[in-house]
């Protein structure tokens, strides 16, 4: 038990080795563990609620006051402070990504691995199935299927329901990319010893196979994450999502139908949509430097180098 | 032949998609609450309980579901028969035909240029690895797929509004509203400058990328090396050997991407107000119009699944090699 | 009654840049001359060098290549003073190259006949018709049907391929053919059918052709001189007659002690009944080699100067001889000393 520990944990050491040089990398962390602090403590990062309206000295609520003092993101429509709108909507905007991420790679996990594993009729199946889902325009469908949810009276929370779509639609390409390992792990002679000895599937699989495709699900599911807080934004912005927890999606919902745009209220529509680029930019790269530490890819194509063959030192001339 | 088996497999992939759409379709709007002549006739119309019964009659709901209120239906369906919108009191194919070709335009003026452009700068990034435009591209790509279509769309329909005069909502100005599009072709162009450009910059990154990656797959071929050593210079080898098979992984994608096309679509004619499928559909959306929300969803659904098989269809032209998938 | 040779490669030096700024000597002061109409085979194990070698003479080295010193003498020209562009006259108008027959060594979505097509144009122009007659010729010279350039290259066998691939090299009639590894992906019976498909091409057109393999058996069938290296260097070098008969490097003696041939013209009576030996150990890490003689990890031989000093080139050739052989070794060295 603890040998297995110890393993890991120099593995773990080596990996940060590597990755604490990679710029890229460290900026992507940065940006994603920023987001989430601030997530974390909102309370603390803002002296009002996001439902307080402030008021002028003569006690009238400032509407769509530009950034000042009193607020440093401005007001917005009905004189609540954008800032704590912002660090609040944090909580829903991540929580609601996080959630319908780990959903669809849960989803995507298990099936590819039973693709890959047991293959023949169960793999043929859910291969269909995910090429009909593929194929599908996502928008559309996630539209209808929350609308209709809603409809039904199930008292589900809106952004349950959101988190619910996003993680049954996107596992779509994880369950493909983990297939393809587990495919190429079951090639290996310890599964057939391991069955040999009369290990039950689901035991290989826990003990052999899964700690193997560990790293590659942790990469994916970075880059997951970054897909479903930006799905969510979009469901959010048209209308989607639950007004009394505002998410970024759902503040920019608030600015395009209250005519922020009309009335030159920059402050109101920037800054969510900045935020949603933070932290899905953080995801992405994040999600791009482990991928690439874990597959590196090739270093070089013939059309390269040309210029550097050859490097004789003849007597000064080249 | 091998190529004819694959297409009929893909073929037949297509059809049970189609079946699935429909039965999705059909299942959603069955289990509203409520009397399900209500979604046909909208909410808010106050009718009497004979004229419920008659329509109900009149619209086959007192049949059993299965198999008849299903097949009843998808007959209807497959003959282009959608219902009626009962928030624009007209048949749901005829307003569905009456907007088509506008997003068909924006979509389409989009995707070709970035198709163009995202080509053209995938295949200089991947070929001169690693010098700015390479850096500079793959920058670009990263950021662009971060940003949500419909901020982007936002900033610059404020942009271009505020600074440079584009109008900020429909297809042509009110003025011009009815006239045939080829009589108003810059009042077109001028409202579809915005919606387009910003389609455009989403897009353009996601072609970019993989054309590079494709580039850069090829270019490390021993074919490319061959094709060296004949003693053809770098451009020689890029346009006769490596370009014909990088472009290949393109089309699939192009075809792949209709889903998010569609998407895009949706968020940018919201925010533009452009009048096309993709604003009706949000409009159905809001108003619960389900006829016209079912219909627009099959017409979207199917014009995808078909592309996705014509595409299919080009890369078996284009790939002599295409065996089993 | 030596000719001028054709091809004359003196002292070259090739690295690779390695990720972490590392350097790895691929070949040093590598030197053999081809005679015109000759045929010369490279061989040795994986990794030491064969391979490179032709790609620095033809300078399709990959982009962490570095050729550092050293001359390359074609017709007397210096191939590494050339621009580039000078160079891509030089590519498969004088010499061309066979690489191993993998799947993709030809364009998958091209035409054969296309491809060679290509071959000819780019170095002569001349009318369509007339290249296609040609292209026609070659294929039937290489025995494949003409019908079947129309076809692609996944339609052909593996043999057919490294065939096409020879029609293809011969396009331009190049003065110098190499030959990387022509014979190593393919069946036995098929290796036989392509040997016989360059001496006979060899013999009709008189073609010098540099042949790299690690089969000696390849070797002894075809090559007129036989340069043996070893981690980037020449360990042995002389006619192929003197190498099989009178090996003197320990590493040659090694490999041929590994290679049981059933055609060796001298069959002695006490390698018929030998095992098959192999040589234990593996080859140097060119990022991490041995000091002094490359080869003194595995040999048996070794001696206290091997570790320390890298040996040079001796000319072990009988005095007054006129073929050609050389071998780097201290031991050979201390032992023709003693002999004088």
């Amino acid at each position: 038990m603890s040998d297995r520990w110890v393993l890991f944990m120099r593995n773990l050491r080596n990996f940060w080795r590597i990755f604490s040089h990679n710029k890229l990398g460290m900026l992507g962390a940065f940006l994603v563990f920023s987001a989430i602090f601030v997530a974390v403590f909102a309370p603390l990062l803002t002296p009002y609620a996001p439902t307080d309206t402030i008021r002028d000295a003569n006690g009238r609520g400032m509407t769509f006051a530009p950034p000042s003092v009193h607020g440093p993101l401005g007001t917005d429509d009905a004189g609540r402070d954008i800032w704590s709108q912002l660090v609040y909507g944090a909580r829903i905007s991540l929580t609601v990504g996080f959630l319908a991420g780990f959903m669809a790679m849960f989803v995507g996990s298990l099936f590819g691995i039973m693709s890959g594993y047991f293959s023949g009729r169960v793999d043929n199946v859910l291969m269909r199935i995910t090429d009909i889902l593929l194929v599908i325009p996502d928008l559309p469908l996630m539209l209808i299927l929350v609308a209709t949810i809603r409809q039904m009276d199930l008292r589900i929370s809106p952004t349950s329901v959101l988190i619910v779509v996003i993680g049954l639609l996107y596992w779509t390409s994880t369950a493909r990319l983990i297939r393809s390992q587990v495919l190429t792990i079951k090639e290996r002679q310890f599964v057939d010893r391991a069955r040999a000895f009369g290990a039950g599937d689901w035991y290989i699989i826990r003990k052999h196979i899964l700690p193997q495709i560990m790293p590659l699900i942790v990469a994916n599911t970075v880059l997951i994450l970054s897909t479903a807080i930006l799905i969510e934004s979009g469901l959010a912005f048209l209308g989607l999502g639950d007004p009394t927890k505002p998410s970024w999606g759902t503040m920019l919902n608030f600015a395009f139908d209250r005519n922020a745009v009309t009335n030159g209220a920059w402050w109101f529509y920037l800054p969510p949509g900045l935020a949603i680029v933070w932290v899905t930019l953080g995801c992405v790269l994040l999600g791009n430097v482990l991928e690439e530490l874990l597959n590196p890819r090739l270093t070089e194509h013939h059309l390269e180098g040309d210029q550097n063959m050859i490097a004789i030192k003849r007597n000064g001339a080249e | 032949m091998n190529r004819r088996d694959y297409l009929l497999r893909r073929l037949g992939l297509s059809v049970v998609t189609i079946l699935v759409v429909f039965v999705i379709n059909f299942l959603l709007f069955r289990v509203l609450p409520g009397d399900p002549i209500r979604s046909v006739i909208g909410r808010n119309i106050r009718i009497s309980a004979e004229t419920q019964q008659a329509l109900r009659e009149q619209f086959g709901l007192d049949k059993p579901i299965f198999p008849d209120q299903l097949l009843d239906t998808f007959g209807q369906w497959v003959r282009g028969n959608l219902g009626i919108s009962w928030s624009l009191r007209r048949p749901v194919s005829e307003v569905l035909m009456s907007k088509l070709w506008n997003t068909v335009i924006l979509i389409g003026l989009g995707q070709i240029l970035a198709i163009f452009l995202g080509v053209i700068l995938g295949l200089l990034a991947g070929w001169k690895r690693k010098t700015a435009i390479d850096v500079g591209a793959l920058t670009f790509s990263l950021v662009a797929w971060a940003i949500p279509t419909f901020w982007l769309g936002i900033i610059l329909l404020a942009a271009g509004s505020t600074w440079f005069g584009f109008p900020t909502a429909g297809i042509v100005s009110p003025a011009n509203t009815g006239k045939p599009l080829i009589t108003v072709l810059p009042d077109l162009a001028h409202h579809l400058f915005l919606p387009t450009l910003t389609l455009t910059i989403l897009y353009l990154g996601e072609y970019m990328l993989i054309m590079r990656s494709s580039i850069l797959e090829v270019l490390s071929e021993d074919y490319i090396l061959t094709a060296k050593a004949k003693g053809l210079s770098d451009w020689q080898v890029l346009w006769r050997h490596a370009l014909r098979n990088a472009l290949l992984p393109i089309v699939t994608l192009i075809a792949l991407n209709l889903g998010f096309t569609v998407a895009g679509a949706i968020y940018i004619e919201t925010v533009f107000s452009y009048d096309g499928l993709g604003k009706l559909f949000q409009t159905a959306l809001t108003k619960q119009d389900y006829p016209l929300l079912q219909g627009a969803f099959i017409l979207l659904a199917v014009s995808v699944i078909i592309a996705n098989l014509a595409a299919d269809l080009l890369y078996t032209v284009l790939d002599p090699r295409v065996k089993e998938s | 009654m030596s000719m001028q040779p054709l091809l004359s490669v003196r002292h070259l030096t090739t690295e690779f840049q390695l990720a972490n700024n590392q350097v790895a000597r691929a070949l040093e002061n590598v030197s053999f001359d081809v005679r015109p109409g000759q045929t010369l085979g490279l061989v040795g194990e994986s990794g030491c060098g064969k391979t490179t070698t032709l790609m620095s003479v033809m300078r399709l080295l990959p982009a962490s290549g570095r050729i550092t010193e050293g001359n390359i003498y074609f017709k007397g020209t210096d191939l590494l003073t050339l621009s580039e562009r000078e160079m891509r006259t030089f590519r498969w108008k004088e010499i061309a190259i066979i690489f191993q027959g993998s799947m993709n060594a030809l364009n998958p979505v091209m035409k054969v006949g296309d491809q060679i097509r290509e071959a000819i144009l780019m170095h002569n122009p001349v009318e369509r018709e007339a290249a296609e007659e040609r292209v026609g010729e070659l294929l039937e010279l290489v025995g494949i049907q003409r019908q079947r350039g129309e076809q692609y290259p996944f339609q052909y066998s593996g043999g057919m391929r490294q065939r096409a691939m020879i029609a293809m090299a011969l396009a331009c009639s190049p003065a110098l053919l190499f030959a990387d590894e022509p014979t190593t992906a393919l069946d036995v019976m098929i290796q036989a059918q392509v040997l016989e498909l360059l001496k006979q091409i060899q013999r009709n057109l008189g073609l010098t052709i540099v042949l790299v393999t690690h089969d000696l058996g390849v070797i002894a069938e075809m090559c007129d001189e036989v340069v043996v290296m070893y981690g980037g260097k020449v360990a042995e070098y002389g006619t192929a007659d003197l190498i099989y008969n009178q090996p003197q490097h320990p590493y040659t003696q090694r490999l041929l002690k590994a290679f049981p041939d059933l055609n060796r013209a001298t069959e002695s009576a006490e390698s018929a009944g030998q095992d098959l030996v192999t040589i234990p150990g593996s080859p140097p890490r060119l990022n991490a080699l041995p000091p002094g003689c490359r080869f003194n990890p595995r040999c048996e031989e070794s001696m206290e100067i091997c570790t320390q000093i890298a040996p040079d080139l001796v000319d072990m050739a009988a005095a007054g001889a006129d073929a050609r052989h050389l071998a780097a070794c201290h031991l050979l060295k201390r032992m023709k000393i003693e002999d004088q």
